[in-house]
């Protein structure tokens, strides 16, 4: 009777709603073996669990005082106690064969076609591609606006002046954002049909890499690499998070793969070097012309929304006494030297981190310069050119 | 719980009542306030919950900014672990153990008074460290380094300190417990007669003496790392993050069977009684709560499954925790065996009791999933994991002090409780947990990492769901605090005996049950006959 209600709780709804309850299937082999897994595991639960809650559901019928009153005097019966004993041991060994072969499978880490060095930071990915020189950042691009729905009287004015657009808006794009918090801007890209190991590392706190259609989950964590695989057959865009707790902005670390076919990913590829070579003249241009103090303003502004904003907040007011204030701060007003240090080499053991290797002289400069002029700054020593940025290097 | 006016000296006004309360070394006063120490706790604990549940409400960030989310799911752990279950076991252990085995008070009773009154120094500290610069703790109940250490708030100092003193208070607690079990038992009880309750507590008192101190050696480790230069969980300094969360869970899975052994003891007290019908397998309850409390100390790898843990120790962690099923299991057969061709009566107690039972076995369902390391790849850190141990924690530990309280209230407070309110509360308690926890399956295994403060649509209807039933749920506490506070100021009066069926030593002290019991130890076994033989 119970048994049959719990298979009613069970399917009724996702007959009706349409909802999925189950686990999600995903598309490589392995993620497939361990739905196989889990579905197996559930139905054992299930039938145990029928017969167990059964027999109980039978008995609290059966044997309440209105209709049994005289109770039985038994209190031990050895044979029945090392049945069921022995039966749960055999069960759970039958359980154990599958998995333990299952997993001697994942941890098989070898011959594989293409490496990816994944390291995690507060809070985005880079993916380093060991076979070829390429290496990015991937940060979240749902906005900002579609996130804070302000208007309440919980949180705070700072956290709430957001860059543009108001938060109704924001609403509405993100009811209609069907990606809402799980998109990025440089997806990882990886070829279909051939195996690809991740090696996963950290920057600062543990992280961990997710991606439930692969059935891929290992933690990044400082000091030390962990060695994962994958093979998708199907080409098309996977998405998954950070699922460790690594600082505030954990909920905000998704990770997006964009599965290729060989060729496009060969293409894909050549692109990236192709970029490459265009962005260090690109660079080579802009270090040496002199830039003037409203151009780099506003290439500052973006940069600052985009990679400073979540924790100096977008009026520069800072958090509390965990993310000082810019606006006014000592750095950003003081001596050039130490806010360029800041900057570019980060605080180590602090969550400001070292951006040099994150931005080019370009952008650092646009920001330093962008934030000695925003808000109430304005010291003497008001503009950065990328040159200077290029020699502190 | 109980005013037990005509044993106070007569002195009045405030001074009077504190240092009653303050200086008590009776178990029963020490009881009460352990009693009223959790459940204040458990509020403390329950608010938090409700605001994390309101942010979850919905997609987008409506109430609650992502630093503050974390230091509120972080405190809303730490309490609802070390400041509501603990202390609630700890305190119905003060009020049952000594009148179940017929001594007159706990061993060593002016310890009893310290431990007690760590506690709100402790949770005081803890608390407190809301309202500093920078925050509550932030990182999680686990602490993992090095967002505790390197990254830790100025807070984690309080919180490092805090941990201490509730780890002394529990330490201290359990050596009472052990020493009373062992040295104060009426004449003639053998240890394999102690009723269970007992039993668990005795394997619970074991475990907290092995497990705490690892725990206090984990968070001075956080301490020294920040403040005195050693690495230990630095890879800078050639130390080892991953050996923290071998530290930590080292204690760290021994105390989830604190958390859940006395609650097997309460519903083997409870289901005999109201089936009228002897514990079903008395001998193998004990050895199999002993084989976990034993195997407890042989999975604390399954909680890191994700972190590289080599082939090796993957295989043994999962073999290991599958066998902790087994133990698990006789018991759940050894309670449904007792029920069996009993003549069951349902009374609020009983139902607490079932309800323990069933759903802290889908929790254990669940768990035997998460045991196998592929599925645990899926699962681990996603909301099937915080469905699971709510589903444990919930109506395991919670329930099962409830259906404690229900049982023993008569006995403490002199009054029956009222059935109808009773009734109403457990069936809305069950309605609402099952709303609030078994929905957070279904985000997880759709891919809803924990400890996220905003998710994406496509978990917006379970999390919808979860959050209206743990508004409700919210609610049926404040139920169960009327109850309590009615009970204790009037109803029908208790029976000596209270439950027409109930056995042991506790039945035959007069309900309410006076301040001092057992003065002179109680004939044993009990000659039904003779009751109120010990009774002062
Ligand atoms: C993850 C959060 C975070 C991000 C993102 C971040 N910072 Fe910081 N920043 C900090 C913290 C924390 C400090 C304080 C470090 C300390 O001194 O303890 C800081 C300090 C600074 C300081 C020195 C302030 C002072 O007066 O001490 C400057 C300047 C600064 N950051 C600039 C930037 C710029 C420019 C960016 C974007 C490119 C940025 N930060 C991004 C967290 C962040
Ligand atoms: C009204 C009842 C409760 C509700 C609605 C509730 C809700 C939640 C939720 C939603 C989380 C996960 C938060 C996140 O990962 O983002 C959580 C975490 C947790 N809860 Fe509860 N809970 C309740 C009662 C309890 C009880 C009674 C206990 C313990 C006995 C408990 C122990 C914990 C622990 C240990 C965590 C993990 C904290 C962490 O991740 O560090 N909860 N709770
Ligand atoms: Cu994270
Ligand atoms: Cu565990």
């Amino acid at each position: 009777m119970r048994g049959l209600c719990t298979l009613l709780l069970l399917i009724v709804p996702q007959v009706v709603f349409a909802v999925d309850l189950d686990m999600r299937q995903g598309v490589t082999a392995m993620s497939q073996d361990i739905h196989w897994l889990h579905t197996v595991m559930l139905w054992v639960c299930i039938v145990i669990g029928v017969i167990v809650f059964g027999a109980m559901g039978y008995t609290i019928f059966a044997h309440r005082r209105s209709k049994h009153p005289e109770p039985a005097n038994f209190h031990e019966h050895l044979g029945v106690e090392i049945v069921w004993t022995l039966i749960p041991v055999i069960i759970l060994a039958v359980l154990a064969y599958p998995a333990a072969k299952m997993l001697i499978e994942i941890e098989d880490n070898s011959d594989a076609a293409l490496t990816v060095l994944i390291t995690g930071s507060q809070w985005k990915w880079h993916y380093q591609y060991l076979e070829h020189d390429i290496g990015f950042y991937s940060n979240m691009s749902t906005p900002r606006e579609q996130i804070n729905s302000c208007g309440g009287w919980f949180l705070t004015d700072t956290f709430c002046d957001l860059p543009d657009g108001d938060s109704e808006a924001g609403k509405a794009e993100r009811d209609a954002n069907e990606h809402y918090l799980l998109e990025v801007d440089n997806p990882l890209v990886l070829p279909s049909n051939r195996k690809v190991r991740f090696l996963t590392a950290s920057n600062d706190v543990i992280h961990s890499w997710w991606v439930p259609d692969f059935a891929v989950k290992q933690d990044a964590i400082p000091g030390f690499i962990n060695e994962a695989w994958t093979n998708v057959p199907e080409t098309g865009t996977y998405r998954g998070q950070c699922t460790e707790l690594c600082g505030k902005d954990h909920a905000f670390m998704p990770v997006v793969v964009e599965v290729r076919t060989e060729d496009e990913f060969d293409q894909w590829v050549e692109d990236q070097r192709i970029a490459k070579e265009l962005a260090s003249g690109q660079a080579v241009a802009d270090r040496e012309k002199t830039w003037t103090l409203a151009e780099l303003v506003s290439i500052g502004e973006e940069v600052y929304l985009a990679n400073c904003a979540t924790c100096h907040q977008p009026n520069g007011a800072g958090q509390g006494s965990t993310y000082p204030a810019l606006d006014g701060g000592e750095i950003a007003v003081g001596p050039m030297a130490a806010h360029i240090d800041r900057v570019m080499n980060g605080k180590a053991g602090t969550e400001m981190q070292a951006w040099a290797p994150q931005l080019s002289d370009r952008d650092i400069a646009a920001v330093i310069t962008y934030e000695r002029n925003a808000w109430s700054n304005q010291p003497d020593d008001n503009i950065v050119q990328p040159l200077t940025i290029f020699e502190s290097r | 719980m109980v005013a037990h006016a005509e044993h106070i000296p007569h002195r009045s006004g405030l001074a009077a009542f504190l240092s009653r309360w303050l200086l008590t070394t009776n178990h029963k006063e020490i009881g009460s306030l352990y009693l009223w120490f959790a459940f204040s706790m458990f509020f403390v604990g329950g608010a938090l919950a409700m605001g994390i549940r309101l942010e979850l409400f919905m997609p987008g960030i409506q109430l609650i900014e992502p630093a503050f989310y974390n230091q509120l799911v972080t405190m809303h752990g730490l309490i609802m672990v070390f400041g509501a279950v603990m202390p609630a076991f700890v305190g119905l252990a003060n009020w049952q153990i000594p009148l179940m085995i017929g001594a007159p008070d706990m061993a060593l009773p002016r310890l009893n008074n310290f431990s007690f009154w760590i506690l709100p120094f402790a949770f005081g500290m803890l608390l407190s460290s809301f309202f500093m610069e920078g925050g509550a703790p932030n990182f999680g109940w686990t602490f993992y380094a090095p967002l505790s250490t390197t990254y830790g708030p100025d807070s984690t100092d309080f919180f490092i300190f805090g941990v201490h003193l509730m780890g002394i208070s529990s330490v201290l607690g359990a050596i009472n417990i052990m020493v009373t079990i062992f040295n104060l038992r009426t004449p003639g009880m053998k240890l394999m007669e102690m009723p269970l309750f007992v039993w668990t507590w005795l394997i619970t008192a074991f475990l907290l003496i092995t497990a705490i101190p690892v725990l206090a050696g984990a968070v001075t480790m956080v301490l020294t790392d920040r403040h005195f230069g050693t690495s230990f969980f630095s890879a800078d300094g050639g130390g080892d993050p991953v050996m923290f969360q071998h530290i930590f869970w080292f204690f760290g899975h021994p105390e989830v069977y604190i958390m859940i052994l006395p609650g097997f003891g309460i519903a083997s007290q409870i289901i005999p009684t109201f089936a009228r019908k002897k514990l079903f397998g008395y001998n193998s309850m004990v050895y199999a709560t002993a084989s976990i409390a034993i195997l407890s100390y042989v999975v604390w790898g399954h909680h890191m499954f994700t972190t590289g843990m080599p082939l090796a120790g993957e295989l043994f962690f999962m073999f290991c925790t599958m066998l902790i099923a087994v133990p698990t299991g006789v018991k759940v057969f050894n309670w449904v065996a007792t029920m069996w061709r009993g003549s069951m009566t349902f009374e609020t107690p009983m139902l607490f009791a079932i309800a323990f039972v069933i759903l802290f076995t889908i929790g254990g369902f669940s768990g035997l999933m998460l045991a196998m390391v592929p599925a645990d790849f899926q699962y681990h850190d996603t909301y099937f994991v915080v469905a699971h141990f709510h589903y444990v924690l919930y109506p395991g530990a919670i329930f099962g002090t409830m259906a404690a309280v229900y049982y023993w209230l008569p006995k403490w407070s002199g009054h029956m409780v009222d059935e109808w309110w009773g009734k109403l509360h457990f069936w809305t308690a069950i309605v609402f947990v099952n709303l609030t926890f078994f929905p957070m399956h279904f985000s997880g295994l759709a891919g809803m990492p924990r400890r996220i403060v905003d998710y994406s649509h496509q978990f917006q209807d379970f999390n919808l769901v979860s959050s209206f039933g743990a508004m409700g749920l919210g609610l049926t506490q404040v139920l169960f605090l009327f109850i309590v506070i009615k009970t204790i100021r009037g109803g029908e009066p208790a029976t000596d005996k209270v439950w027409e069926s109930a056995e042991g030593l506790e039945w035959t002290v007069p309900s309410p049950a006076p301040l001092h019991t057992f003065e002179t130890p109680p004939p044993w076994p009990i000659n039904e006959t003779e009751t109120h033989e010990g009774a002062a």
